[in-house]
């Protein structure tokens, strides 16, 4: 049929790649020049027609701003501070609170089945409540009442407000991260006589925090960006900052700064959790 | 003379499927039983039944004269005396292997890690795990990780061992190791229940050999009586096909 009969017997593999390496290499070669041409070609389409909106040289003017950007980067900078901090006191604020209402929502004992309502319903409100409306009804809300100094700050009724919907998140993380230890595991420490408590707090609870770390970095990443929004109820923290220096230079430079500071953090911070999340993944299978 | 366990009419259901349909079993002290039988006739779950990880539905288990199986009774000290080494090791992934056989007898009985220091080192020094006592699960054999599981329950002093299946998962030239440390239990007078498909094992070592079928002994006496001469035409269809 076919002329396999004339063909010599293959010859036998000295070191050289084998054909299937060849061949995978040219697959390979051929990819990486398509993806580089069509790379090119877009970002070329981008810098040759955007210019030619008619729009484009005022808002060139308006957020691109060279003299703007270097005049009021520092002051963002040093505004972002204040992002940090609060991120940096509410955060394992956060933690804490979440691990207690996942506890809560995990207890089987009915005399805490109030504590059980009282986490389901916690965590109901807050992950069903858009940030900023709970940051405008505590944050707005609370310092109503009339309480003196230094109990009507902002930065506590808005670290309050992130904690409150944060936490819920966090505890739903936690939570599943419980339900996705091996019941075996459980049944190991029941084995050796251990209580419900000591079986959660020493075999269940440490295996269960160490396979929702990367989803929870993602939820941190999440609450830095947030933390701008406590500039709604007064902090001048890097979002208000550049809204001041968007009004004292008439140009929109400054909110582009404050874009490029946090992604200067969020970017490294995702690419951290997305490794760590595949490495467990990697682990797992 | 009263058995050390002894159970009598006990029944397990899951749902609508009835595991255990009324075992009558006795263990004498010291003595080793062997449960065999093909997967899913019930040894599994009649050993988690004798230290009460689950609840009988029905019948009595007796530990030294004493009815563990009446509902609402604390099951935690009758754990301490019953300790059972699972086919899947059920190490805590997250601590050594001391740590691992720390844990109970530290959190149960409150004893300090350095009063237990000594006993511990002796039982792993016991089983040749002496280097191993840092390394964490993921680090050692199927083989090493076994016979932790067993340091791990001897470590809490129980008076019976219980073992479902504890060489099914491991490969074939690792059974042997775990088998020496049962066999070495056995000499030390424990008294001890197998769930085991290692007949050459149970033929050897067993004090008595119980063949279960569809959730009830079928048959059971002396390895020589069972394997030699069984009665029960299906224990012979067993014994055929797995000897």
């Amino acid at each position: 049929m076919n002329d396999t009969s004339l063909q010599s017997p293959p010859e036998p593999q000295g070191s050289g790649p084998t054909r299937r390496e060849l061949y995978e290499a040219g697959v390979r070669r051929r990819s990486n020049r398509i993806a580089l041409i069509s790379t090119v070609s877009v970002v070329l389409a981008l810098i040759v027609l955007v210019p030619l909106a008619p729009g484009w040289e005022a808002v060139q003017r308006a957020f691109f701003n060279g003299r703007v950007f270097t005049a009021t980067f520092t002051g963002l900078l040093e505004a972002f501070v204040l992002n940090v901090m609060i991120f940096a006191w509410s955060a394992p604020l956060i933690a804490v609170t979440g691990l207690m209402i996942a506890l809560c929502r995990d207890t089987r004992a009915p005399a805490l089945f109030p504590l059980r309502l009282f986490g389901i319903a916690y965590t109901d409100i807050f992950r069903g409540l858009p940030v900023v409306l709970v940051i405008y009804i505590i944050g707005f809300g609370v310092p109503g009442l009339g309480l003196p100094r230094p109990w009507n700050s902002p930065y506590i009724w808005g670290t309050v407000a992130l904690v409150l919907v944060y936490s819920a998140y966090v505890a739903e993380v936690i939570r599943s991260g419980i339900d996705s230890i091996h019941q075996s595991q459980r049944s190991a420490a029941a084995s050796l006589g251990l209580s419900a408590q000591d079986t959660m707090r020493f075999v269940v609870l440490p295996q269960a925090i160490r396979n929702v770390v990367p989803a929870n970095m993602n939820l941190f990443i999440a609450l830095q960006k947030d933390v701008a929004l406590l500039s709604f109820i007064g902090p001048v923290e890097v979002f208000r900052q550049a809204g001041v220096y968007k009004s004292l230079y008439a140009n929109f430079t400054p909110y582009v700064g404050a874009a490029l500071i946090f992604l200067a953090l969020t970017i490294p911070a995702t690419r951290y959790a997305d490794y760590l999340m595949n490495k467990q993944n990697r682990a797992r299978t | 003379m009263t058995a050390k366990l002894s159970l009598r009419g006990v029944c397990k259901r899951f749902g609508d499927h009835e595991v255990c349909k009324g075992i009558d079993l006795d263990v004498a002290e010291g003595e080793m039983v062997c449960l065999i039988g093909a997967s899913g006739s019930g040894k599994s779950t009649l050993l988690r039944c004798m230290n009460l990880l689950e609840p009988v539905d029905d019948g009595t288990i007796w530990l030294d004269g004493i009815d563990i199986s009446e509902p609402g009774l604390d099951p935690q000290p009758v754990r301490q005396q019953i300790g059972i080494v699972f086919q899947s090791y059920n190490l805590f992934p997250h601590m050594t292997a001391v740590e691992n056989v720390m844990l109970a007898p530290r959190r149960v009985h409150g004893l300090s890690r350095a009063n237990l220091r000594p006993q511990v080192t002796q039982l792993f020094a016991r089983f040749g795990l002496e280097d191993r006592m840092q390394h964490y699960p993921d680090q050692l054999s199927g083989g090493q990780q076994q016979r932790v599981a067993i340091i791990r329950a001897l470590a809490m002093q129980p008076q019976i061992m219980l073992f479902d299946e504890i060489t099914s998962a491991l490969d074939p030239e690792l059974v042997g190791e775990v088998l020496d440390v049962l066999r070495d239990l056995h000499q030390q007078g424990m008294t001890m229940v197998l769930a085991t498909h290692e007949m050459g094992f149970a033929r050897e070592l067993a004090d008595k050999v119980c063949f279960l079928d569809a959730g009830r002994i079928l048959e059971q006496g002396t390895p020589d009586q069972l394997f030699s001469q069984p009665r029960e035409p299906r224990t012979k269809v067993f014994l055929s096909r797995v000897l």
